[in-house]
């Protein structure tokens, strides 16, 4: 048909699912698609008890930054994803951008689920304007979506990673912190699927980066690479004053850096990069990665003799056909 | 001997983790049969509900009686932001073949991480060849 037609045109493209180019997208897609949630299956209820045993100040502190989460899930929500999808290389890797488009609009929608669950309105309005006056909030945004802005596709998918994966972190800490002083478990449990969902966020993004990064020279890849460490060094600035406004007044300030370093090296992981800090400032409170990740023995090491047994015995969810033997 | 078979996707972590580990390793690939006894790392794929954790490359290998016949231990990494699924595919494999769950670590590893299993592997592999085949 296009023969005969004196302008060639790029015909429209229906996206074919038993076509796949790149099988990390079917892979992504199922996963993020079986991982689906929506705040009304948690049962925030359960936390109005464990709201009031906060003080005043605590209960401020937690508003704030859940609204400074909320934020930075609203950016990437309404400009991250979507900024990515120009540069996507296939269909399916578009179809994958919109489900994490929606999800942060979910984690966005699901803040506000804990607030009218927990809070009077009057404090919810205050941190939302406290939300758009804080210098360091407004410069977290603005740092990011300086770069989603950029002509640059890797520049994108690198400050996208970042926020996926170490900028939501200095938030994260509290409700961990409560978590593990039997605070607020319900609201955790809720923060723990949010957690997930940007692990995935995190590795998909991390994961077309790589391939990206395969197609351009030797020179461009290092200067990718000099700009993510200096976003990085940019954002942790931010986050280090951002963490101490918000912290220094619960003595918490240094115990959230930790938890800054062990994810800034985890999102420069997702990179394909090596980590930029040293073990001596990423040991995470044992608290805070046990809140993390409830019942995952997360320091297994047979070899030096802590793991929990030689062999692990009880019995663990295999269902898939072809696991047979 | 130090075998080392390990499972890296498109992310390459895994795949990272082995080469500063330094050891010579074989990674699986659509027909990998190996001939002697080996230690596997492999990350972890689980959804919400923490089906589909091992990769379906790691489960074809396993699934030849000649290659599993000489696992001997696995290490399994994974991101604690999976929480309890976190490393599963290791947890999975370690009981499925009834070898011990050697290590979990995340992502491509810390250097401590590759210090402790290269000399945990070290260790692993003299203490195996004193109680025999």
């Amino acid at each position: 048909m296009n023969a005969q037609s004196p302008v060639r045109r790029t015909p429209t493209r229906a996206v074919n699912w038993n076509r796949v180019q790149d099988d990390t997208d079917l892979t992504v897609w199922n996963r993020l698609t079986s991982n689906f949630w929506l705040p009304e299956k948690v049962p925030l209820s359960n936390d109005i008890p464990s709201w009031a045993t906060l003080t005043d100040h605590e209960q401020q502190l937690t508003i704030r930054v859940f609204t400074g989460l909320t934020m930075l899930d609203t950016v990437q929500a309404s400009v991250g994803a979507m900024a990515m999808m120009p540069d996507a290389v296939t269909p399916h890797e578009e179809a994958v951008l919109t489900n994490i488009a929606f999800m942060e609009s979910v984690h966005a929608r699901s803040y506000s689920s804990i607030f009218s669950t927990l809070c009077a309105t009057k404090d919810i309005d205050e941190a939302f304007r406290w939300s758009e006056e804080n210098p360091h909030l407004q410069k977290k945004a603005r740092l990011v979506l300086e770069h989603y802005r950029s002509a640059d596709p890797l520049r994108r998918k690198v400050a996208s990673v970042f926020l996926e994966s170490f900028m939501f972190y200095s938030g994260f800490y509290l409700p961990m912190h409560w978590s593990s002083r039997a605070k607020l478990t319900n609201t955790a449990d809720l923060i723990r699927l949010i957690i997930r969902d940007e692990a995935v966020h995190g590795y998909y993004i991390g994961y077309k980066f790589q391939r990206a990064l395969e197609r351009v020279t030797e020179a461009e890849r290092a200067e990718i690479k000099d700009f993510a460490f200096a976003m990085m060094f940019d954002l942790y600035e931010v986050e280090e004053a951002y963490t101490e406004e918000l912290y220094d007044g619960v003595g918490l300030s240094e115990d959230v850096k930790k938890f800054l370093h062990y994810n800034a090296n985890k999102a420069l992981m997702n990179l394909g990069y090596e980590a930029l800090f040293p073990s001596s400032v990423t040991d995470v409170n044992p608290a805070i990665l046990a809140a993390l990740s409830p019942n995952s023995d997360e320091n297994h090491d047979f070899f030096s003799g802590s793991g929990s047994s030689y062999v692990i015995g009880k019995a663990v969810a295999t269902e898939d056909e072809d696991w047979d033997f | 001997m130090t075998g080392l078979v390990y499972y890296s996707s498109g992310s390459g972590n895994t795949r990272r983790f082995v080469e500063r580990l330094g050891l010579p390793a074989t990674r699986i690939a659509a027909d990998t049969r190996v001939t002697e006894p080996f230690v596997l790392i492999t990350p972890s794929y689980s959804d919400g509900e923490g089906h589909g954790a091992v990769a379906k490359p790691v489960i074809r290998f396993l699934n030849d009686p000649a290659n599993r016949a000489l696992i001997r231990g696995v290490i399994g990494t994974g991101n604690l932001n999976f929480g309890e699924h976190f490393a599963l595919a290791g947890k999975i494999i370690a009981t499925k073949c009834q070898v011990p769950l050697l290590y979990t670590f995340e992502l491509a590893g810390t250097e401590e991480d590759v210090a402790r299993v290269r000399q945990g592997l070290e260790t692993f592999w003299t203490r195996q060849r004193s109680i025999g085949p």
